[in-house]
């Protein structure tokens, strides 16, 4: 236990718990909020970090590595246009497919974020193909000594997070956010109360990407090194939904909870490997996926609903426990046909 | 390009055994599995465990007669593997009436636990069942073809039709459709639809394993196969319309050739690609797929 | 001698109760109708006699054995044949294969019980290899009938039957089972189109709110000025 608590240990945990908060922040948007199952976080996990490099880093130098862009941006425009390059990605997305019924919008979802690893692995003029992108700057690097970088960067994470948290949380409690519930609980009603579904989905998606857009920048810069792999199914999706499903989906604080505790599960598992002969190390490296997907599975069959459950509330006007009625009033309020809502 | 359609032809009958077995159970389940692939791996893995190298060699083809009892080992495995899980995860979650997502993310959480068991039994390298390179027969047309891929093809077939034969002119496969079509009125009409359920995992699961097997006589062997797998064989049932087993069959054929034939102009890398692009114009333009009843 | 006795059912879809407290009898080879406006828990009755909602109080008799909860596949084996108001073919299946799916458990001789239903229906018969889903509405009602006579059941649960179908089908499906009833079995139909029901039935119920309101022989309450007013409208 004393590793662990050390405190550059320390600082470099909360850093990694700090990014996947942000992106089950996202995924929280996406499907604990209105429902979409964004099987694809990897495909945004992949678009936000490459983005941030192509904008962060100095151009390419040509002999060993070959790239677009590297327009030598600060971080706060690298992160930034991170979102917005996921946003315009999901908006590309999700005219054609959020009219799609769920188990179609997850497997194309999978597809996509597939096919843009492909993509980046084989486009070598695009971001080095399989090398991948290197060195990517940090920020307020000059401050201290490398060593001691992480104490830096911590903060940075943090309040990065705070800000992505409020943003979310206020959200979900404006009267948009209201129909987003409506949406997830009871399509049908919601939509016969005349709203518009298809574009508060799209803005919800848009949204939830421009989020995952930012974490994949802020875990490049962590890094300072990405490849295609490291975007993997495992990394990059299942995981973070793991993470929702433990903490609480539907639930910000369950999200930042549900990052936490796997987070903490993930990294520590990795005693089991300090027991194990080194040629067999990477054999046992599953037996942490092996240990997550159990996780997963008992979670699902023993309480689906996570650490802290799904909100009961997202308004006083708003009930859980009738759905539709959950659906009917939510539509109404946010039609403006109540008066004085003091959440 | 002859050569690449039958190459599409072959890959294609592959996809064909698992997208059976998919749109089965999604239509009579109404259930997404993403565990289809893992299984396949599985089955190859199986069969990979059991296949000692032994038994002289069926000439023309690269492996001896053990793969017979291996491949018969890894349907068996499959199939068990397959109701057993069900047992587990799936069938309390449907008592649960559990939706769409919770089911979803209970195969996920199995496919990641069916992977990892492989890569800790028998580690990240690539396996082959036989080592060497095998010398392929010449073709009109310019067209070679291994005896190897042969022997895939007219597996593929022969279980394909014993399939059809199951569906369509046994009791058993007539309940199995009239399941899928509407599972309640099953139950009014008297049909034990549990039972026409553990038949339909023991078939889905048994062609996963086949599947896996000639997929790993057609390439190799890899932990990560079936998950890569995954996109062709939803790109097949969805493409030829869920729940229907000519869908899966018809779907899976386009699927395989258009794969194999883009190689004449991207890389193939981008096959899988391909599949997903497929899938995603025949959701755009038919959802319903191509033989699928309307929703 | 009574086939089927529901005593004081009280059921409903999940939390909220549809019925409250209803009971029926049904007699050796009579019709008998149950009646009323939306709502009133008519097909609710007759899924919880059949095992399809959960009957939370009460009891369900058939022929002196106590059927309460029983689940459908096992009320099928007891011979009793529920057809559903909609969905009720196999639209995948064929005319045919839709019997054959009906006789799934039955035990008696299909191929003799296909040639009944084939008599009994000859528009089934010129062509027994058709989807399902191509029949016409009416052909379909006539092909949910005969999937559950295939049973040889003695009980009949019908659910609105002659909904949605044209008048000239409506009177065809009216003497099929008015025929089904001469050959012995015991019908209990629900139906909203009441005037008709009342003239074919021996008996008949009248439910509102999910409560027994009247009872009395199936003339009586076509004659009845109530009835007449409330729900014969048409």
């Amino acid at each position: 236990m004393e590793d662990f608590l050390n405190p550059a240990y320390l600082a470099s945990f909360f850093i990694l718990v700090g990014i996947y908060a942000i992106f089950t922040l996202g995924l929280n948007v996406h499907w604990g909020y209105t429902g979409i199952f964004n099987f694809g976080v990897a495909g945004f996990f992949a678009v936000g970090a490459y983005t941030t490099a192509i904008l962060t880093k100095q151009p390419a130098t040509g002999d060993y590595s070959e790239y677009i862009g590297g327009f030598g941006l600060p971080f706060v425009v690298g992160v930034l246009g991170a979102g917005v390059a996921c946003a315009i990605l999901a908006f590309i997305i999700g005219i054609p497919t959020l009219r799609l019924r769920e188990d179609y919008l997850a497997i194309v979802t999978i597809g996509v974020a597939e096919s843009l690893r492909r993509v980046f692995l084989n486009e070598d003029w695009l971001a080095n193909g399989p090398n991948g992108m290197i060195g990517i700057p940090q920020p307020l690097h000059g401050l201290v000594d490398p060593a001691d970088y992480n104490y830096v960067f911590l903060p940075i994470v943090a309040v990065i997070l705070l800000l992505v948290y409020l943003a979310v949380e206020r959200g979900i409690r404006s009267p948009w956010g209201r129909v987003l519930r409506a949406i997830r609980e009871d399509e049908v009603t919601a939509q016969a109360s005349g709203k518009d579904i298809f574009a508060f989905k799209m803005q919800a998606f848009v949204f939830g990407a421009f989020i995952m857009g930012i974490g994949g920048a802020v875990y490049a810069h962590h890094i300072r090194a990405i490849t295609p792999d490291t975007f993997t199914p495992f990394f990059g999706t299942f995981l973070i939904w793991v993470m929702l499903i433990v903490g609480g989906s539907g639930n910000n604080k369950g999200a930042i909870l549900g990052s936490l505790v796997i987070w903490f599960i993930w990294s520590r598992s990795d005693w089991l490997l300090n027991h194990v002969p080194a040629d067999q190390q990477a054999r046992m490296d599953y037996s942490r996926n092996l240990l997550i997907g159990l996780l997963i599975v008992i979670l699902v069959l023993v309480r689906p609903k996570g650490i802290l459950g799904e909100e009961k509330r997202v308004s006083v006007y708003v009930d859980k426990e009738h759905p539709s009625e959950q659906a009917h009033l939510a539509a109404k309020a946010s039609a403006g046909e109540d008066a004085g809502d003091s959440s | 390009m002859a050569q690449l359609v039958v190459n599409g032809l072959l890959v294609g009958s592959i996809i064909a055994l698992g997208a059976i077995g998919l749109t089965l159970i999604y239509g009579i389940l109404k259930f997404a599995h993403f565990a289809h692939g893992d299984l396949m791996t599985v089955g190859a893995y199986v069969a990979f465990f059991a296949f000692a190298q032994g038994g002289s060699r069926i000439a023309p083809l690269s492996f001896g007669w053990s793969m017979i009892p291996a491949i018969l080992l890894a349907m068996i495995v499959g199939g068990a593997l397959s109701v057993g899980i069900d047992r587990v995860v799936y069938r309390p979650l449907r008592k649960k009436k559990a939706g769409f997502v919770i089911l979803a993310i209970g195969s996920l959480g199995m496919a990641m636990i069916l992977r990892s068991i492989v890569y800790l039994v028998w580690g990240p390298k690539q396996h082959f069942y036989v080592s060497g390179v095998q010398k392929a027969w010449n073709l009109p047309f310019d067209i070679k073809i291994k005896p190897d891929q042969l022997f895939i093809g007219l597996a593929a077939l022969v279980t394909v039709a014993l399939v059809y034969f199951l569906l369509y002119r046994t009791r058993l496969g007539r309940a199995m459709r009239a399941t899928a079509d509407n599972m309640e009125l099953a139950q009014v009409a008297g049909i034990d639809t549990e039972r026409v359920v553990l038949w339909t995992w023991m078939i889905g699961g048994a062609l996963a394993g086949l599947a896996g097997v000639l997929l790993g006589i057609q390439s190799h062997l890899m932990p990560e196969m079936g998950f890569i797998f995954m996109l062709p064989l939803f790109a097949a049932s969805i493409l030829g319309g869920v729940g229907s087993p000519h869908g899966a069959l018809v779907g899976a054929l386009i699927v395989g050739v258009s794969q194999e034939v883009s190689t004449e102009w991207i890389s193939p890398a981008y096959k899988p690609t391909v599949a997903f692009v497929l899938l995603f114009i025949i959701l755009l333009i038919r959802p319903r797929g191509i033989f699928g009843t309307k929703v | 001698m009574t086939v089927l006795e529901a005593d004081g059912i009280v059921s409903g879809y999940g939390e909220v109760d549809i019925l409250h407290g209803v009971s029926v009898l049904v007699d050796e080879g009579e019709i008998v109708a149950v009646i009323g406006p939306n709502g009133a828990g008519k097909s609710t009755l007759l899924k919880a006699v059949f095992g399809l909602l959960k009957v939370k109080k009460g009891k369900v008799v058939l022929q002196g054995e106590d059927v309460t909860n029983l689940p459908p596949p096992v009320m099928v084996r007891r011979e009793v044949a529920f057809v559903p108001q909609s969905d009720n073919v196999f639209p995948t299946l064929t005319i045919q294969e839709n019997l054959e799916m009906g006789a799934f458990i039955s035990k008696s001789d299909f191929k003799r019980s296909l040639e009944e239903m084939y008599a009994l229906f000859p528009d089934l018969a010129a062509r027994p290899h058709t989807r399902a889903g191509k029949l016409s509405g009416g052909q379909r009602q006539m092909l949910a009938l005969a999937r559950a006579l295939m049973v040889h059941p003695r009980l009949l649960l019908l659910d609105e039957p002659t909904a949605s179908l044209s008048p000239k089908m409506v009177g065809e499906i009216l003497t099929k089972i008015h025929d089904i009833n001469q050959r012995g079995v015991a019908i209990l139909i629900v139906e909203q189109n009441a005037r008709e029901a009342l003239n074919l039935c021996h008996r008949g119920y009248v439910l509102v709110m999910g409560r027994n309101a009247m009872e009395d022989t199936g003339q009586n309450l076509l004659a009845s000025e109530d009835v007449g007013r409330l729900y014969l409208g048409g």
